[in-house]
Formats: structure tokens, C-alpha cells, sequence
């Protein structure tokens, strides 16, 4: 019952709508199937399986609306929820900012659903965690990972005859592997929509490798360094400001794109001219859903182009007050790049500070983008295009603002959270204390 | 974290806060009196016959609904209101020395009975690669109990028009004194929970809790500045009476603070107030100086730098892979006098405070709460444990503060309201301040951050006071500070009495992988810490 099909979907959600008596209804059907390993200590800790499907319905009369969900889909059920809707919907205040729900729309099909990762077992969870565990424990290490992997449908349907509907997969793979004296410390994730790409042994190697050569760091002064930023360091910084272009609050005066006198940076160039970031549903490596949750089409949009802010998104309240086209806000980030792998970014590197991964990065201040973390799980030293020995860990304050100002080279973007990032090599990158943490 | 998981709060109020969306979005709690206790009592013992007979040594079910409603404002409009209702069961067993979980919205005798077989294959499966066989602290059976938060008006039963007029009240507070923005927010929870376990527990839990909160911007377009501020308001295990407004529970001084009623209406107005000030306020100037702490700043830092590192599964390593380990490991406690912090730091977990988030009457293993010590004279005495590890730290029954955020959610170690006790002399807000040269008085929670071990932190705050001479002489602003958890905690010098003591808390404290939320509370009086490093923040893009 988790899963539906696209006939399934539309049978169930064309009697809701026929059953309606609103002005205009919107509604939802999502449903998942899913299964976790967890381990630590080099040993297994929790497992478990999940599955769940629900509906709702946005009824609407005038600009009033109610909400109501149910999980449960006999006729009887589904013509409770559809009432339930419309009373609140009587009850509910007008809601200035409500448009009514779009007509039919077209969508470009998004390969997002693998059988492959539709299939898995609780004995391939179980083997994939012991390709991280038996090395570790070989190698005298201690490994902790996780492995979660989910199958899931959306699909949306309304009054003025819009239907859409989706199926994805997704598998999300990551391991800690520490020294036991407590010394080292290495990491690696992985995320694929297909779990037939996913290498947890070869995966796992990497964070071993790491853990033996984070164990002897040398603390180094805080202070502003050339850095190497691994994707998987790079992402929070640089997600914290992807996700962050709407149109809106920037209008209001409240976003770092809000432009000092009124107005908004749009069509500025605020970056290096290496900078371009799009965002496109239809990606081969990072595919996501092509609509939005009211079923908006989502397609290629490009946010920065060679440093130039190129769009800002508008939900449809605001591009009808502004009297522009509704742009939905990014659904994934490409950050395009070079050609160079990490590891030959460091090779033309005199002196810099490789860092695996970023943690608890936080915003300091929203008007200039202003973010602190911690690097995390191998941090190393650079002299003449060698790894020279593992540094203690940093705290940073930075801005992916001014960091995206001070480019000095671009590597080969690699998936990463569902988005693709490039290893950069970045100048004056401001470390502003020391962690102790390993 | 999956998008799809987390429901957005609609504007830059919350800072783009994402809140676990738990459950389907429901017009009308239908269910506030659900299955009766009999019937759960049926369904749990067909879980736990199940489960032994496909191999389970150990067994136990949680059949729980979970209720959210959360009301979203803006200015003079609704943007959005929500319910959320979620039913369904978790069983949790060991098999073969080895946990398995499995849950389903399918609450049948047939569904709970697969599902209890699934947890089983589950372990088994498992079993192969586990190296460390759970070990069970004993428990009590309690046989049949109930308990229920103490709340005075269910919040859940307050009509959503009452709650909306309420927020644009408190958003037309805000505006009239001069703010440019508002946002505003009311969050309740509502656990229904049923636990059953082989021990011989059969416990029936009613738990509320609830967040009312805003946001002030205030934008000057000429230069281009904005700030914004939060509320002073604190989530609280409580019902709708915690927004009365008592004057008998506010903190008067420079910036009214709250207790255990809030005036939201009256937060608002002061603080588009102290925003507008805010705004020119002069900039930190970067240095030493001591930090006089509002328990609304307070429980932050002592959520990530005392709550966090005793854990004893980050201690242990269970939690390496994403939330860290801890710099506090057991070969500290081990010594006996590890100085955590100054003599006059006592720091304490319960389940027991009453208008806490962690008030309940069992966690979700069956063990009745409790209080213990963590920190006591400035030595570290204890961590959190839970049934599968109070063995490690020598203990023969476990601290009560297991918990799972939904029924499909396997329970595991969560913080239990840490709190630091109060001054046991006589001491105000005012007498603290006199004593300091050179300081800031910080009130509200900012942004923060720290380490996977838990050394180095850095925080900021809402409101900044420069204090010169033992008097307060003005507002800053761009202040965060930066220390290290132990040299922190020893330069704690002075802490106010118990006439102070106030709570603060997360609502939405996640941990874990797969990530769950847990709500936690922590209590302190206003407390000064000496010659802390504080940096300035502003920058130009």
C-alpha cells in the first residue's frame, strides 16, 4: 500500500476531488517505504523498517482555506477528510495571500526511482555496515556509520484539473572511523538515488585512511589561510546561501541581497566570475521531483552566472505584487567547476589547510552571511603540493559571500547532499580559534 | 537531513527553521480521547507474545498519537495553521543478544503481531555482526499506572480563532513600537502515549507542552542594516495558562524576563523597542571581559556544553558518526576529581521539574523519572544513562531518560532537563551587575555553535548591555563569545539565589540517525563567568 502507482494514485485522488464541494481544492498523496542500519563500536546498534501513505486536501472558499490529512482510503474515510476540509475552511480568516490553485500543467519526466533501491534487504543493510566494520576492526580502528535507504511516490491533483505525480529512491550512506586511543578521526558520506552506485567498502577505506593520518596533529595559530574544501566541507557553507535567494526578503531589507537605499542585488556581480550555480530537476547524478508540492514545474534555473546574482525566487504572492513571473526557489544546487580532483588541487597548493568536513555551522549574521562551524574528521597541513602532517581542528567565521570572492581555483564538482560541488581552493579563509575536538 | 521530513516556517523570522513535520496535517483533532487503555492493553500483549514466540528474549510497544498543531503569522495575516495527527505502534526487540525495530501505522491485532515478527527477523538478521550483546539494567514492573502532564487549560481545546487573534495582537504590539517585521508562532505537542513491555509495565502517558514565539526585524533601508530578535518566551512542559501573563512570574529590570507565565503581548512591544536601539547600538569592542548571564541565555550553553557531553552514548561512541563523542570520558569521571567547574557549580538532570519539557511521569523504556547529579561542587559525578548502558557506569538501574519522538521511531538515550542550581547565598540580578568592572550582561539566545567533542563553543545572544563600573551604560551590538567548556565552567564566580531561577529550552533538540527531535528544558539563575573572550561579528559584504 506504500508505494502506488500512477493509476493507483489518480483513482483515489480524482474521488476526492469529485466529492468536493469548495470554490477550489488542492490535493496530496505521498506515501514511503524505507529501512536504517546504525552501528558503532564496530558492532551493530539499531535497525528498523518503516512505511507510511497519507493524504490531504486544501479546500478552499473565496480566499479561505482548511486543511485536513487522513491515512486511511475507504469511501467513507475520503469523504470525512474532504468535509473536514471544508469546515475549516468556513471557519478559517481570509488569508490575504491565497491564489487559487493552478490549471493543468506539463512535466518533463525525472528519472528519480531505482528498482535497485526500491529492493533492499535488512541482509544487504547488514552487509554494507560490515564493510565498514571488518576493516576497522582489522586495521585496530573503531567505525560508526549509518545507511538509510527510502522508496517513495508524491503526487498532486486539483480542482482546476492539474495532476502530477512522482516516484524516487534514495540511499544515504555515511561512517566515522576513529583510532582507538582517540587520536584520529576520519569520515566519509555518500548519497545516490541508485544504491547500485553506492561503494560502502571503497567508501569506507577513505575514513579509514583518514582516522590513521588525522592522529598526530599539529596545532597551528588561528588566523586566515589558504584553504582546500573537500565538497562535503563546502556544502553547508554554500547550501546556507543557495537556499537563501528568495525574492521577498530581500524586497523587505532583510536579506544579504537586500541593496543598501532599497531594492535588491539582483543582476550584480557579487562573486568571482567563476561562479555560476544553477539548479535543474533533470540532472543525471542529482534528479529531483519536476514540480513543486502546489505542482508548480520546476526546470533548469540559473541563480549566479559568472558571478552575476541571475534570478531571485518568487513564490506566486509575490510575483503578482512585484508583476513578475513565480520562479519556486532552487531544488537542488550545481556549483560548476574545473576539471581537477581534490587531490590534484593540492598538488598545485604552496601552503594551505586541506579540510574534510564542515560541522554545526551556524549564522552569526544574516546581512552579511556571516557563518561559523568547525572543521571535522582530517584537517591537514599542505606544503608544496604534499600533505605534510594532520593540523588540530578550527573554528571558522566566514561569509560563502567573501569565501566566493576569493576563489583561487575550482576543482570537478562531485554529488554531495543531492547537490554538485566542486573541491575549491580558497585564500584568506578565517579560522578564528582552536578545537581541541578530534 | 530529507526536505521532504520538515515542514518550513514560512519567513525569515525563524531563520529558515526547520521543524520535524510528524504526521499528516489533520483540520480537527478528532482523537483526543482515543483507543481505551483495555483495548491498548490487548494490542500490547499480542505485540509481546509475538515477539517471544519468533525468539525475543526482550520485548516492548509503544501504541502512541502524537497531536501537533502549529498557528504561523505574519504582521496582520495567518499564514498558515496546522494539525497534525499520527497513530501507530513501535515494537522494539532484542533477539539473539541484538536490538531490531519495526513499526506500522496498521493497528490491527494482524499488523502489531507482523510487525512484532518483523523486529524479530530484524535482530536476527543483525545478530551476525554484533560484537557487544545488550545488557538490560533491572526495572521495575509497575503493572498498570498512568500519568498525565499537570496542565491547567489544554491548550489542544483552545479555539483556533482565540489563538490567531492572539498572535496578531502580539504582531500589532510589535509594529505599533516600531518594528518593520513580525513574525509569530504558537507550537503545541500532545503525546498519547502506551507503553508495554515483557517487564510487566503497562504505563499510559498524557504529555502537553507548548512554544509560543516571535520575531521582530527592524530594517533601516538608508544604510542598509537590519536586525532581528526573538522572543524572550520559553517552550514549557505547560498548557495554554503559561500565556496569562502572571506580573507575580516576570523578572523586572532593563529587559522584562519571564518565568512560568509569559506575557507575549508586552514581549513584543519591548522588545521593537529595544530592536530600533538595537540598531545603532555601538559595536563590541573585541576583548576580555566578564559575562553576566539571563537564565534566557543561560540554558543554551548549558544544553550543548553540560547536556550534550554527558551522554554517556556520545561518551561511549555510539553517536561518533554525527552528533560527536565527548571530551568528558570515563576515565574523568573514573578519577573522582575531574573540575568540570568552580566549587560553586552544581549541575543536575531530572524528568521531574514541573513546567519542564522533560516532566514525565516514565520515559519510554518504563523506568519511573527521577533527579541525579552530574556535577556536584564543581567535580563531574555523572552522566545519562539508560537501560542498555547503566551497567557501564557501574549502576544497577538506569536514569530514566530513554525517549522515542514518534511511534515509528526507535527510543534511545535523550537529554533529560539539565539545570544548574542556583546561588545558595543571597544574590539579585542588581548586586551581580555592581560587582563587575567590565562586562556584558547578555539576555536571549543567539546563534551557536561547538565542536563534536564539545571544547570550543562560540554563542551569541539577543540583547547586549556593556557594563562599566558596575553600572549598565548603554547597548551593543556584534557581540558573540568563544571559550572552551571546562576553562568556561571554572570561571563561573558568582550565581544568583533561587528567587531567579528560571527555565529555558529547546523545542526541537535533534539527535541521531535516523534524526529525531526531543524537547528539554534547563533551568539556572543569572550567573557571571570572568574574563571570557568576546569577538565582534560584523563584517561587509
Amino acid at each position: 500500500m506504500a508505494i502506488l502507482t500512477r493509476d493507483e494514485a489518480r483513482d483515489i485522488m480524482q474521488k476526492v476531488i469529485n466529492l468536493s464541494k469548495a470554490d477550489h481544492c488542492e490535493v496530496n498523496l505521498q506515501g514511503s517505504k524505507g529501512g536504517n542500519i546504525r552501528y558503532a563500536r564496530n558492532t551493530v546498534t539499531t535497525s528498523g523498517e518503516d512505511q507510511n501513505t497519507s493524504l490531504s486536501i486544501e479546500s478552499a472558499f473565496g480566499k479561505k482555506t482548511g486543511t485536513a490529512s487522513i491515512n486511511e482510503f475507504d469511501d467513507e474515510s475520503l469523504e470525512k477528510v474532504v468535509r473536514r476540509s471544508e469546515e475549516l475552511a468556513q471557519l478559517a480568516p481570509e488569508n490575504p495571500e491565497y491564489l487559487e490553485p493552478l490549471g493543468p500543467q506539463e512535466y518533463k519526466d525525472s528519472k528519480t526511482y531505482f528498482e535497485s533501491t526500491g529492493q533492499i534487504s535488512p541482509d544487504y543493510r547488514a552487509r554494507a555496515a560490515e564493510n565498514s566494520i571488518k576493516p576497522s576492526i582489522d586495521n585496530g580502528l573503531i567505525s560508526a556509520g549509518f545507511l538509510e535507504d527510502e522508496a517513495d511516490f508524491s503526487a498532486i491533483m486539483n480542482s482546476n484539473g492539474l495532476f502530477a505525480y512522482n516516484q524516487s529512491t534514495e540511499v544515504e550512506f555515511s561512517v566515522t572511523v576513529r583510532t582507538r586511543d582517540g587520536r584520529g578521526s576520519g569520515w566519509v558520506s555518500r548519497d545516490y538515488n541508485d544504491v547500485d552506485l553506492l561503494d560502502t567498502a571503497t567508501a569506507s577505506d577513505i575514513a579509514i585512511q583518514k582516522s590513521e593520518g588525522s592522529a598526530e596533529a599539529v596545532a597551528l595559530e588561528p588566523g586566515k589561510y589558504t584553504v582546500i574544501l573537500e565538497p562535503d566541507a563546502s556544502v553547508g557553507l554554500l547550501g546556507n546561501m543557495f537556499f537563501r535567494m528568495g525574492a521577498r526578503t530581500a524586497d523587505e531589507g532583510r536579506s544579504f541581497l537586500s541593496k543598501q537605499g532599497g531594492g535588491t542585488r539582483l543582476g550584480e556581480k557579487m562573486f568571482d566570475e567563476r561562479v555560476t550555480v544553477y539548479s535543474d530537476p533533470f540532472h543525471q547524478t542529482v534528479p529531483t521531483a519536476p514540480f513543486t508540492g502546489s505542482g508548480q514545474p520546476v526546470d533548469k534555473t540559473m541563480w549566479i552566472e559568472n558571478g552575476v546574482v541571475k534570478n531571485l525566487s518568487y513564490s506566486r504572492f509575490w510575483a503578482k505584487e512585484k508583476g513578475v513571473e513565480p520562479l519556486p526557489g532552487p531544488v537542488n544546487a550545481i556549483m560548476e567547476g574545473g576539471t581537477k580532483s581534490t587531490a590534484e588541487l593540492v598538488a598545485s597548493t604552496a601552503r594551505g589547510i586541506l579540510v574534510t568536513r564542515t560541522w554545526y555551522i551556524r549564522t552569526v549574521d544574516p546581512q552579511s552571511l556571516l557563518l561559523t562551524g568547525l572543521t571535522r574528521d582530517g584537517t591537514f597541513y599542505i606544503e608544496d603540493g604534499e600533505i605534510k602532517h594532520a593540523v588540530k581542528n578550527f573554528r571558522f567565521n566566514e561569509s560563502p559571500v567573501i569565501m566566493l570572492n576569493n576563489i583561487e581555483e575550482l576543482g570537478k564538482p562531485v554529488r554531495c547532499s543531492g547537490n554538485m560541488i566542486p573541491p575549491m581552493k580558497i585564500r584568506d579563509f578565517t579560522f578564528s580559534s582552536l578545537s581541541d575536538a578530534v | 537531513m530529507k526536505r521532504k521530513d520538515f515542514l518550513k516556517i514560512a519567513g525569515i523570522g525563524m531563520g529558515g527553521m526547520m521543524i520535524p513535520l510528524i504526521g499528516t496535517r489533520v483540520e480537527a483533532f478528532s482523537s483526543l480521547t482515543g483507543m481505551s487503555v483495555s483495548e491498548k492493553k490487548e494490542l500490547a500483549d499480542i505485540a509481546l507474545n509475538t515477539a517471544k514466540m519468533a525468539g525475543a528474549s526482550y520485548a516492548d510497544i509503544r501504541i502512541g498519537r502524537y497531536l501537533n498543531q502549529f498557528i504561523i503569522t505574519r504582521e496582520q495575516q495567518v499564514q498558515n495553521a496546522v494539525n497534525t495527527e499520527s497513530f501507530g505502534v513501535g515494537v522494539r526487540v532484542i533477539a539473539n543478544g541484538t536490538w531490531g525495530f519495526a513499526s506500522t501505522n496498521n493497528v490491527t491485532k494482524e499488523g502489531i503481531a507482523e510487525a512484532a515478527r518483523q523486529a524479530v527477523m530484524i535482530a536476527k538478521a543483525n545478530g551476525s555482526i554484533q560484537s557487544e550483546p545488550v545488557q538490560l539494567a533491572p526495572v521495575d514492573s509497575h503493572g498498570e499506572v498512568s500519568w498525565k502532564t499537570p496542565i491547567k487549560k489544554n491548550a489542544f481545546e483552545v479555539p483556533i480563532s482565540e489563538k490567531v487573534d492572539f498572535l496578531l495582537e502580539v504582531n500589532n504590539a510589535a509594529m505599533q513600537n516600531g518594528a518593520s517585521f513580525v513574525g509569530s508562532n504558537l507550537f503545541l505537542v500532545n503525546e498519547q502515549k502506551y507503553f508495554a513491555s515483557t517487564e510487566g509495565s503497562y504505563i499510559d502517558q498524557d504529555v502537553h507542552r507548548i512554544w509560543p514565539t516571535f520575531n521582530v526585524s527592524l530594517v533601516d533601508r538608508e544604510s542598509g542594516t537590519f536586525e532581528s530578535i526573538q522572543s524572550l518566551s520559553s517552550p514549557m512542559g505547560m498548557g495554554y495558562e503559561y500565556l496569562d501573563g502572571n506580573e507575580s512570574e516576570k523578572a523586572k529590570g532593563i529587559v522584562t524576563r519571564y518565568g512560568h507565565s509569559y506575557d507575549m503581548i508586552e514581549d513584543a512591544a519591548q522588545l521593537a523597542e529595544k530592536g530600533t536601539e538595537k540598531l545603532s547600538a555601538k559595536s563590541v569592542e573585541p576583548g576580555q571581559y566578564d559575562l553576566v548571564l539571563d537564565p534566557s541565555h543561560l540554558w543554551l550553553t548549558i544544553h550543548e556544553n553540560v547536556g550534550h557531553p554527558l551522554e554517556l552514548d556520545r561518551v561511549l561512541g555510539y553517536e561518533a558518526n554525527y552528533a560527536g563523542t565527548s571530551f568528558a570520558t570515563l576515565d574523568k569521571w573514573e578519577s573522582g576529581d575531574f573540575e568540570y567547574g568552580s566549587d560553586i557549580v552544581n549541575l543536575y538532570a531530572d524528568k521531574v521539574q514541573q513546567g519542564s519539557l522533560g516532566h514525565v511521569g516514565y520515559d519510554d523504556e518504563g523506568v519511573q523519572t527521577k533527579r541525579w547529579d552530574l556535577v556536584k561542587d564543581g567535580i563531574l559525578v555523572n552522566y545519562q544513562a539508560i537501560r542498555d548502558q547503566a551497567h557501564i557506569i557501574n549502576e544497577d538501574e538506569s536514569h530514566g531518560c530513554c525517549y522515542a519522538d514518534s511511534w515509528n521511531s526507535v527510543q534511545f538515550q535523550r537529554m533529560p532537563n539539565v539545570s544548574l542550581a542556583p546561588g545558595k547565598d543571597k544574590l539579585s540580578v542588581d548586586e551581580m551587575i555592581k560587582d563587575v568592572e567590565n562586562g556584558i550582561y547578555v539576555v536571549g539566545d543567539g546563534s551557536y555553535s561547538i565542536d563534536q567533542q564539545r571544547y570550543n563553543f562560540q554563542f551569541g545572544g539577543q540583547l547586549f548591555y556593556e557594563i562599566k563600573n558596575g553600572e549598565i551604560t548603554g547597548m551593543l551590538r556584534d557581540v558573540a563569545y568563544q571559550s572552551n567548556t571546562q576553562e568556561f565552567w571554572n570561571s563561573c564566580s558568582a550565581i544568583c539565589d533561587e528567587s531567579d531561577f528560571r527555565l529555558g529550552g529547546s523545542f526541537f533538540d535533534g539527535k541521531g540517525q535516523p534524526g529525531q527531535s526531543s524537547a528539554v528544558s534547563h533551568g539556572s539563575s543569572t550567573t557571571r563567568f570572568d574574563g571570557i573572550n568576546v569577538i565582534n561579528t560584523a563584517r561587509r559584504i
